[in-house]
């Protein structure tokens, strides 16, 4: 028999093993939650009022400093928005080279989560760092862990001059251009490497941990070929949306105790991410990966919250097989014009799927190409809204069952963990005014 | 021989100690925005024998402190942030607040700098300042 006490509080100041800093407040009165407020407590750095009266054309690369990890999603998607603002097509090698630093944050950035902040859990380790040299699989994941992690880093590094922050992109085009041996090179390692992501994939897929809840939302930006950058908004309710109007569907919500804000989908609990896109979208994925994981997509769609892990390590996959085959198609890099930039008054929406799920950014221009008023929505604000509702029916489960209060933080921290939230950028604005 | 003790380390672990322990060198991320977070680095440099400043937020302030420099219409739509969540009235960087021995700079860091300083000290004995 546990000895569970009828009162207690849970204090989580600092969760670990996520992207920035989230806590979580919890009192238990008679066995029953009385509050839970799980909030991010990273501190705002402003950026939408930041970018007010800096010309359009510098704002990528400083919004890209909105977050580390994923800064190449931020500069893409503000690279996007400036180009609609002021009516820039970018040519098709222009998109193929960016999808191809995109497919590396892919790679990168979820195999960041699930290697280092997911696969010690499945373990019961505290840490990677405490994965046995002496176990074999074990051993084995730690160099995986390393090696996919380099395959993305080098692929964004060849296309976009660095993995993080990319020099290369810019509005209309490319600053400089990759070579095109470097790229033909790293496609055989690319074919290489996916007998690793399979490893991963079916360790994701085995792993017990589960919590369903069946009235989720799932939203996504949708395009045939699976791409992130492009495509139209898609809802599991069936709605379809141009990617301007999204706006009008995601409500924010005051969490008045979290420094970020929360959102709903036409005032349901929604969810944005690797979970949401499979669900929605898993017929879009690569032939060969669809061929290779058949067994696993036939688990989608899934209101597991857990298998967001297993969408990442599927999705992984995806951009590995896009990447090579893009990579096979270029014969020739050629270094293209300039595409003029022509200031004028103008109101630019670009909308991408980031790692996390759906980023939004907005930007109002003047004729001088000054950015009067921005927007950003970020994929764990998104979500916030879920993870909160999805800990209080975790917790109520654990109570019933009289676990004990350290499995039950351990419990709610691998389910905050498979969001994969990121703090920095959920954080950085909020326009509502406080009373 | 294992060389290296990661003794704190949130992003790779959960902590198993209540209070920050000694440490031969702290690596230091970020601009300080709020006095937490001051009587967080101050706790940290009093542990620590070497601290290092990673990255252009936590060298120069920049881009973290770009409210500094807002104009009054931008800081008039902060202003109840500010007040609420306690922010300082300027965002510092570390050397604003303690001894900074080794800076990285950069943003993303410079590589080979933070390789550099890591195997600079890696074999030396390292002796806590003088108070």
């Amino acid at each position: 028999m546990h000895d569970v006490p009828d009162n207690f509080d849970i204090n989580l100041t600092e969760i670990s093993k996520i992207e920035g800093s989230a806590s979580l407040e919890v009192k238990i009165r008679n066995k029953k939650i009385e509050d839970l407020k799980f909030s991010i407590s990273e501190w705002k750095r402003f950026y939408t009022q930041a970018i007010q009266g800096k010309p359009a054309v510098a704002v990528p690369q400083l919004v890209a400093r909105i977050c580390g990890t994923c800064s190449n999603a931020h500069l893409l998607c503000s690279i996007k928005t400036v180009e609609k603002a002021l009516g820039i097509i970018p040519s098709s090698q222009t998109m193929l080279l960016r999808r191809l630093i995109y497919n590396g944050l892919i790679i990168r950035d979820h195999a960041l989560h699930l290697y280092i902040f997911a696969l010690p859990d499945l373990y019961n380790k505290n840490s990677i760092l405490d994965f046995d040299e002496n176990d074999p699989l074990q051993k084995q994941l730690l160099e995986d862990t390393f090696e996919i992690k380099e395959v993305g880093n080098r692929l964004s590094k060849i296309v976009g001059g660095r993995s993080v922050h990319a020099p290369y992109p810019t509005i209309g085009g490319f600053l400089a251009y990759p070579h095109i041996q470097e790229l033909k090179n790293l496609r055989d390692t690319l074919i290489a490497v996916r007998p690793k992501i399979f490893r991963l994939i079916e360790i994701f897929a085995k792993s017990s941990f589960s919590l369903s809840l069946p009235n989720i939302i799932f939203n996504g930006l949708s395009s045939q070929d699976y791409s992130f950058l492009t495509g139209q908004l898609v809802s599991s309710q069936g709605n379809i949306l141009p990617e301007e109007r999204m706006s009008e569907h995601v409500e924010a919500v005051v969490i008045p105790y979290s420094h970020a804000r929360g959102f709903t989908y036409k005032g349901s609990t929604m969810m944005v991410g690797a979970l949401a896109r499979i669900n929605l979208y898993k017929k879009s994925l690569h032939a060969k990966t669809k061929a290779d994981t058949k067994m696993y997509l036939d688990l989608f769609p899934s209101y597991n919250l857990f298998h967001n892990n297993l969408a990442q390590a599927l999705e992984i996959l995806h951009v590995i097989d896009t990447s090579s085959e893009i990579i096979d198609g270029i014969s020739t890099i050629t270094s293209e014009e300039k595409i003029p930039v022509h200031p004028k008054q103008s109101v630019g929406v670009g909308v991408i799927e980031a790692p996390r799920g759906t980023l939004y950014h907005k930007y109002e221009i003047d004729d001088n190409g000054i950015v009067q008023k921005g927007e950003i929505i970020v994929p764990t604000g998104q979500n916030q809204v879920l993870m909160e509702k999805s800990i209080h029916i975790l917790l109520e489960s654990l109570l019933k069952k009289d676990t004990p209060k350290e499995q039950i933080i351990l419990e709610v921290e691998k389910l905050i963990r498979a969001f994969d939230p990121c703090m920095s950028c959920a954080s950085h604005f909020l326009k509502v005014k406080w009373s | 021989m294992k060389k290296i003790d990661f003794v704190h380390a949130k992003i790779l672990r959960k902590d198993s100690y209540s209070e920050l322990q000694p440490m031969d060198l702290a690596f230091v991320e970020g601009a300080i925005t709020s006095d937490t977070q001051e009587v967080k680095l101050k706790k940290i440099r009093e542990k620590s024998k070497k601290l290092v400043a990673i990255g252009a937020c936590a060298v120069i302030g920049s881009p973290s402190n770009q409210r500094n420099f807002f104009n009054p219409k931008q800081h008039e739509q902060i202003q109840s942030i500010l007040e609420k969540f306690k922010y300082k009235d300027k965002v510092l960087k570390l050397s604003d607040i303690v001894v900074v021995d080794e800076n990285v700079p950069g943003c993303p860091m410079d590589e080979v700098g933070f390789l550099n300083i890591l195997n600079k000290y890696i074999n030396s004995q390292l002796v806590y300042p003088e108070p």
